[in-house]
């Protein structure tokens, strides 16, 4: 009754093509932005902040990075906790030398770095494909990782190899080290979800995007098309190293602020954000925060309802967390293999008919 | 919307109210994961204790003590999350047992007035407090943990090191990599040659440092190893007729859960200790009676004695004499964390009173001043004897080269202040 398009007329072609073409639609997204911009600011703390929002805003940068290179392009990547590593210890390195410079342009600059790197590590996607390609893309993730622990200049020759952010500022408000405050760092990390969930959503419906999902679908078709492979397949691992690397950078900067590559980089990180755009849905921006949510907060409302509320012994619900997690990835799958997207798709179709179902 | 809201006003509210009549004092203990093995009975004796204290005395000076357990899996973003999550509810004191845990709080804990004890673990350098003054590392850390063993080594082979060859077997983190540093300096002092052996997380995959010791044979191995990766190093010596009364562990790979899996053939395996080993200490008998047969006993109960749960019984007997101490100098009961830091600045520990509290020859005597957060580095080597199923110690507590060490601290502690922005004072 309330969620359909009758009524809603375009009458120009930007109208036509927006990214929310139904009022409901756009009301409802720009209400979530006024509530994540103007309302939770004020209402954030140190717990909420760090507990829930930021590993949930950041995992969301890195799943729609990795989402364009999986869900888009359909080049399968494994690499993903080597290229945030690339990004933190851009990050760290950009940091420690410019002391100066605003934050915002470090973590650009280690999401420029970082889509280099990409690059380098998406050559070899133009020769091999598929699982083959997940395995090369495997050897990124494992070559990187070694090689920020083994080369001391990446951690300023450190005794205990780690990095830690000093303080640094945006504008004057303090967003890294142990004096920020909650709405600062928040603010900071949704700045850069809404640019990166902007930038991929007006690149996939673009005609790179178009380029990108032409190779997905068949590559050889794509060509005699006219597409590229080198370049689509290129850009694809260039803006999807682009956003993983602000993700990284975000992560050790803001979020943890020590970092030990090992431990936060390995091979569990690049399946977590996997996971995040299979159970999300591949190939849709809004997967990429349903994945990211779905795997972030689940895992911490558990623990709230198993310690806090019944009393449970804290292994035992950390036990059932492996469990019910992996229960509900299973479930999701079997109920609905295209992701969380997919449901809330279903779930608007089914919408627009209510009350009167065909 | 309205249950987000809810719980919003809820974290909020708990935030805000500190000021409970009770003293908090959180557990960050892992019980799942590949460090379970390790961080189960640690977790328990810690429990147990103030368990003991709330049953038998009603708490500390009279004001009961509250726990808060938080799962941390020895992930550090997780321990984050426990941070946060206890932090607000009046912690006193946090002892994380994760060196990765620690290096984030040390910034956190420092900004939020809340003291940190990393017993054993964490930043060595925290031992200087006029740069780290809310981080204390008493009464021993990684680098007095190196400088023992090879006085051991010292004193088994007449005095001489000169010409060995000795591996580091570690974990390739930032607490394996702690001890470089010490035996690079040592090495050059005493002219025996050190190899690097690094083990990434979680450890199960050792055969090719193993099969490289078993090539260069290597007059002695140390090994700075946690979690499972002590289990396979030590199946991994026996697989290859390591001798291993030349294989000397830190303390945190000198548990019973550690050497139990190689049976016999991990017998005169040594580790170092900083505390005394065994169940034969009269406050075991007040566990017995308030804790276990009350049936309050932490986990399963079936770690009492143990190498790690007396670790955590330490710990928390540590914790439990600072906050009286704490109590002593602020003529309080209820206790807030910067109090609480003073009382560990002024912990001082004394035969006699280990002897009151049933502990009598547990640990060193020694005493935490400004200057001094890390005590005096007395560590003792204990051995396994497979037979006998149970360690003893096999020298007495003796002290680290300071000499060596004492320029290091102060060269790291220095750096992080010019890091971080400290101006280094009492």
């Amino acid at each position: 009754m309330l969620y359909r398009e009758s009524g809603d007329f375009s009458s120009t072609y930007a109208q036509d093509s927006q990214t929310f073409p139904i009022k409901f639609d756009r009301y409802r997204y720009y209400f979530v932005l006024f509530i994540a911009i103007v309302v939770i600011p004020f209402v954030i703390n140190d717990y909420w902040v760090n507990s829930l929002f930021l590993p949930f805003l950041i995992y969301a940068i890195a799943a729609i990075g990795l989402n364009i290179l999986v869900g888009y392009c359909g080049q399968v990547s494994l690499g993903t906790g080597g290229f945030m590593a690339v990004g933190a210890y851009a990050c760290y390195k950009l940091m420690t030398s410019f002391p100066d410079i605003s934050m915002q342009v470090h973590v650009l600059i280690s999401g420029l770095i970082t889509a280099a790197v990409g690059v380098l590590f998406g050559l070899p996607s133009l020769r091999i494909k598929g699982f083959y390609l997940a395995v090369a893309t495997l050897a990124a993730q494992f070559f990187l990782v070694w090689l920020f622990n083994r080369v001391p200049w990446f951690y300023n020759y450190s005794a205990s190899g780690q990095i830690s952010s000093p303080e640094r500022t945006f504008f004057g408000i303090i967003i890294t080290g142990p004096n920020t405050e909650a709405w600062a760092t928040y603010l900071f990390c949704l700045m850069f979800v809404i640019f990166s969930a902007y930038v991929a959503r007006n690149l996939t419906r673009g005609s790179v995007g178009r380029k990108w999902m032409a190779i997905r679908d068949m590559d050889i078709a794509a060509e005699i098309i006219g597409v590229n492979p080198l370049r689509a397949k290129l850009t694809a691992f260039a803006v999807s190293s682009f956003f993983i690397g602000i993700s990284g950078a975000l992560f050790f900067s803001i979020y943890l602020g020590a970092v030990e590559v090992g431990e936060v980089f390995g091979i569990q990180k690049s399946f977590l954000v996997l996971f995040m755009i299979i159970i999300g849905g591949l190939g849709s921006i809004f997967g990429s925060f349903a994945g990211a949510a779905f795997l972030v907060l689940l895992p911490v409302a558990l623990k709230i309802v198993g310690v806090d509320w019944l009393g449970w012994p804290t292994d035992i619900v950390a036990h059932l967390q492996l469990v019910i997690v992996g229960g509900l990835i299973i479930i999701f799958l079997i109920a609905e293999p295209h992701g969380l997207a997919q449901l809330w798709r279903v779930a608007k179709e089914k919408l627009r008919l209510w009350p009167f179902p065909h | 919307m309205k249950l987000k809201l809810t719980t919003l006003a809820l974290g909020a509210a708990l935030a805000a109210g500190p000021a409970m009549a009770e003293l908090v004092f959180p557990s960050l203990s892992y019980r799942t994961g590949p460090y379970a093995a390790n961080g189960i009975p640690f977790a328990d004796g810690y429990q147990d204790y103030f368990t003991l204290l709330n049953e038998r005395d009603g708490g500390i000076g009279g004001e009961p003590i509250r726990m808060i357990e938080c799962e941390t899996g020895y992930n550090t973003e997780k321990g984050v999350e426990c941070y946060e999550s206890t932090k607000g509810e009046g912690a006193l004191v946090y002892q994380p047992l994760s060196t990765g845990i620690t290096y984030q709080l040390i910034p956190k804990a420092t900004a939020d007035g809340i003291p940190v004890h990393s017993m054993g673990y964490g930043r060595t350098s925290a031992k200087d407090g006029t740069v780290f003054k809310n981080i204390f590392n008493y009464p021993a850390n990684y680098w007095d943990g190196a400088s023992v063993a090879i006085k051991h080594l010292l004193d088994i082979n007449d005095g001489s090191l000169e010409g060995k060859k000795i591996a580091l077997v570690y974990h390739n983190s930032a607490y394996g990599k702690e001890p470089i540093r010490t035996l690079e300096e040592l090495s050059e002092k005493h002219g025996f040659e050190l190899s690097l052996l690094p083990v990434d997380h979680p450890g199960q995959e050792q055969k090719s440092q193993w099969l490289q010791i078993r090539r260069e044979k290597p007059d002695n191995v140390i090994m700075y190893g946690w979690g499972v990766m002590n289990q396979v190093a030590i199946q991994e010596a026996a697989n290859i007729r390591y001798p291993m009364d030349q294989f000397i562990g830190i303390w945190w790979s000198g548990s019973e859960n550690d050497v139990r899996p190689s049976g016999a053939a991990a017998d005169g395996y040594k580790s170092l200790t900083f505390h005394n080993v065994g169940d034969d200490f009269p406050v075991f008998a007040d566990i017995q009676k308030y804790v276990v047969d009350s049936g309050k006993a932490a986990g399963a109960g079936d770690q009492i004695g143990t190498a790690l749960y007396n670790r955590g019984l330490y710990a928390a007997m540590l914790a439990a004499e600072a906050a009286k101490t704490a109590q002593g100098i602020h003529n309080t009961k209820a206790l807030t964390p910067g109090q609480m830091r003073d009382g560990m600045e002024a912990l001082e520990i004394t035969e006699a009173k280990m002897t009151d509290l049933g502990l009598p020859g547990f640990g060193p005597e020694f005493q935490v001043s400004c200057e001094n957060h890390g005590g005096n580095g007395l560590v003792a080597v204990a051995q396994w004897d497979a037979a006998a199923d149970s360690w003893s110690l096999i020298t007495d507590f003796v002290q680290s080269d300071q000499d060596v060490l004492g320029p290091l601290v102060a060269e790291d502690a220095a750096a992080f202040a010019a890091e971080s922005g400290i101006t280094p004072g009492c």
